[in-house]
């Protein structure tokens, strides 16, 4: 248990004078409990937390920080037995267990008081009512090598002809066009997500997340089809299946790749490993059908009060203090989480590829924005379907057995 | 627990307290109190919760919807519980082999030569480190591009094969890896045997003219059957609780290939995505079905045992 007191943080205090009017009055304990362990995102969460602190003289905030994988699996006990006052989550269909069984508190009333979080507020919204608020989002798309793609002559793909015609002059360089680790599964979910949207839109692709398509679909199978030109032609790493997404990093760092379907929080370690920003650029996943409107990957993370928490009125103000606009421009800078801020009046920090990845979801996602493959589909259906979606990337000629299974899952699973 | 001698009543002229005239009949059970009261809470009640759970619907946070044994219908149409209880056959049946390599490797190392309590620590060295770090060293020698397997394979003109990538050869792969310290365990047991072994029958019998496998077999091994017997008993249980290797390794891929039941119960209930208490619960029934079996074996033996000792 990691206790942030107050002496601690007067000195890193943000301008905080705005948030704290009125509410000078917290007094008691407010229990967080967050997820971000990764060492950039602690360092940001400890700040949260001491800056919270040091704005109510009269409050103490006590942190501890999970590890984010265990987390997932440990948010069950978590809220069901002496729930804390603040718990980090994912927004959209991974609230639904949470939300269905009581355990997250509604704070549809705080988003009254809440500007600029009109474009996420679709994802933390069930049954009309919000469950808690966003902190950061990222984009995803293709990140490639610049200098591969210079030396071979090859610009930046926007139609799948193109996409198609690049490939192939990949290939014949020796090289694989993509680097894709598939061990754990929900990579292949991303490249699903945006051949599925590419090819039947946004729209479809949600009916399918819904249950509402099956997956025996002519137009779900034009999909697979567009999937495997590129794995026919040899688009993909061999073995995959044998990596995770971190081990899927050095083929590209190595050259060996030439681009890798990512969210935003892969540049970092490419810049680790020894990528310059001169050799690493992002664009936006390719047009397949002209007539449907791209949709944009975007997945959130998210802040929520547990329904049992003892100190909420501490915890509404946390989640107004973290949902703020300079809050959320100092949290997601470069320095920082390197992140998407949430709130529209924040301002997105000078990278290129931050940059980039704000200006693709804010003018050129207009089918909309989708949380991810794993988010989106109930938790059922997303593991068995990503088990598909791999079995289908090393075995395309499974098909027909993969979609009869998947359809078979979506049956019962929607059928509850 | 058979040899709990009556209590004495004589109730008509005894003056004792009920503890002193009970004695002899309540200590022992005072004595087992402690022992039976944390076997219940925690081995003997879950497996009746467990049952019970396994005959609702229900995703561990909300309310739980009774339908009967719709869980286990659908195991029988379940293609991934098929597969995982295959795969537990196949560790069941090939683990068994760490017995004769121990054994083997027990009897080659029963010998007197300078350092060869060095060279029976290194043969036991597998059994001390984590499963985890096996999962891992195995792992790295199994990978496709870099791992020490394919460099050997390549050596002499073959190869080169992605173990665990390819769904009919990864839980060879990774039974081959639990047999490495699961043979040191087995190794460790014969030694300890060996050294019980009477020099004096090995001599009688070599008088006799036994030598090479007829020794073996009709002399040396009767010897060591308390040993087989426990090496059985741990190599069975180790096969069935295969879950770290199969988590480090595979994570149960490629696509569920490698899966065992623990595993798959793992998966269904408690991890990421797994929201299926009821379902969970049926497939560690069936399990707990699977150990009962060789349960109910080990405490026939033993009983079998200890009735022709007396």
């Amino acid at each position: 248990m990691r206790s942030i007191l107050t002496a601690l943080a007067a000195t890193t205090a943000l301008t905080g004078a705005a948030f704290a009017d009125g509410h000078a009055n917290l007094t008691g304990t407010l229990k967080i409990v967050s997820d971000m362990s990764n060492p950039a995102p602690r360092a940001v969460m400890e700040q949260l937390a001491a800056d919270f602190d040091a704005l109510h003289p009269d409050l103490t905030v006590e942190l501890e920080i999970v590890d984010r994988e265990a987390w997932k699996s440990q948010i069950r006990n978590v809220l069901s037995a002496n729930p804390p006052d603040v718990v980090n989550w994912y927004a959209a269909n991974r609230m639904t267990p949470f939300v269905n069984a009581g355990l997250f508190e509604d704070v549809s009333d705080i988003w009254g008081d809440l500007e600029g979080l009109d474009a996420v507020k679709g994802a933390l919204t069930l049954d009309d009512k919000q469950w808690g608020v966003p902190y950061t989002y990222y984009q995803w798309g293709v990140y490639y090598r610049e200098d591969i793609f210079n030396e071979l002559g090859l610009e930046e793909p926007t139609t799948w002809e193109e996409e198609l015609a690049n490939c192939q002059v990949i290939v014949d360089s020796g090289r694989a066009c993509y680097t894709i680790g598939s061990k754990f599964l929900w990579t292949a979910g991303g490249w699903f997500d945006y051949l599925n949207m590419r090819t039947n839109g946004f729209d479809f692709h949600m009916e399918l997340a819904r249950g509402e398509v099956p997956w025996t679909d002519d137009r779900v199978r034009q999909t697979f089809a567009n999937w495997r030109q590129l794995i026919d032609m040899g688009g993909y790493i061999e073995d995959h299946q044998n990596y995770s997404w971190q081990e899927a990093l050095p083929f590209m760092v190595n050259g060996e790749a030439a681009a890798y379907l990512m969210g935003n929080f892969a540049v970092a370690p490419m810049r680790e490993a020894g990528l310059s920003d001169d050799q690493i650029d992002f664009y936006q996943f390719p047009v397949i059908n002209p007539d449907v409107e791209m949709g944009e990957d975007a997945p959130t993370d998210t802040f929520h009060i547990p329904a049992g928490a003892e100190n909420k009125d501490a915890a509404r103000e946390f989640l107004k203090f973290v949902t703020s606009a300079d809050v959320q421009t100092d949290i997601n800078s470069g320095a920082k989480l390197g992140q998407l801020p949430v709130n529209a009046g924040s301002s997105v920090d000078a990278d290129e590829f931050l940059e980039q990845g704000f200006t693709m979801l804010s003018e050129n996602a207009t089918g909309g924005v989708a949380q991810f493959f794993d988010r989106d589909f109930p938790a059922e259906m997303a593991s068995v379907g990503m088990e598909g979606l791999q079995e289908f990337m090393v075995f395309p000629d499974n098909l027909d057995d993969i979609l009869q299974r998947l359809e078979q899952a979506r049956q019962r699973i929607y059928a509850n | 627990m058979t040899n709990v001698a009556p209590a004495i009543s004589t109730a008509t002229t005894d003056k004792r307290g009920w503890y002193a005239r009970n004695q002899i009949a309540v200590t022992p059970w005072l004595f087992l109190a402690p022992g039976i009261l944390f076997f219940a809470v925690y081995v003997i009640i879950p497996i009746f919760q467990s049952f019970n759970i396994s005959l609702y619907r229900w995703d561990g946070l909300g309310e739980a919807t009774y339908i009967g044994l719709a869980n286990y219908q659908e195991l029988t149409t379940d293609r991934a519980f098929e597969i995982s209880l295959w795969n537990n056959v196949k560790w069941l049946a090939l683990y068994l082999l760490a017995i004769p390599m121990g054994l083997g490797i027990a009897l080659f190392l029963n010998q007197t030569v300078t350092g060869i309590r060095l060279y029976k620590s290194l043969f036991f060295f597998p059994f001390v480190i984590s499963q985890v770090v096996v999962g891992l060293v195995f792992s790295w020698f199994y990978l496709p591009k870099e791992g020490l397997l394919n460099a050997a394979l390549g050596v002499v003109g073959l190869g080169p094969i992605n173990i665990l990538g390819d769904p009919t050869l990864a839980t060879y792969g990774i039974i081959a890896a639990g047999l490495w310290p699961q043979t040191a365990y087995c190794m460790i047991l014969y030694l300890t045997g060996l050294n019980a072994v009477d020099p004096e029958q090995v001599e009688a019998a070599r008088l006799d003219g036994a030598k090479g496998h007829k020794m073996l077999w009709y002399v040396i091994l009767p010897q060591l059957k308390p040993a087989t017997f426990i090496a059985f008993v741990v190599t069975i249980i180790g096969a069935l609780r295969s879950f770290d290797l199969i988590s480090i390794m595979t994570n149960g891929g490629p696509f569920g290939s490698t899966r065992v039941l623990s595993f798959y119960m793992y998966e269904k209930a408690l991890a990421e995505f797994g929201f299926r208490m009821g379902y969970g619960a049926a497939i560690a029934v069936v399990l707990f079905l699977i150990m009962l079996f060789f349960i109910a074996y080990f405490l026939f033996s033993m009983w079998r045992e200890e009735r022709a000792e007396r």
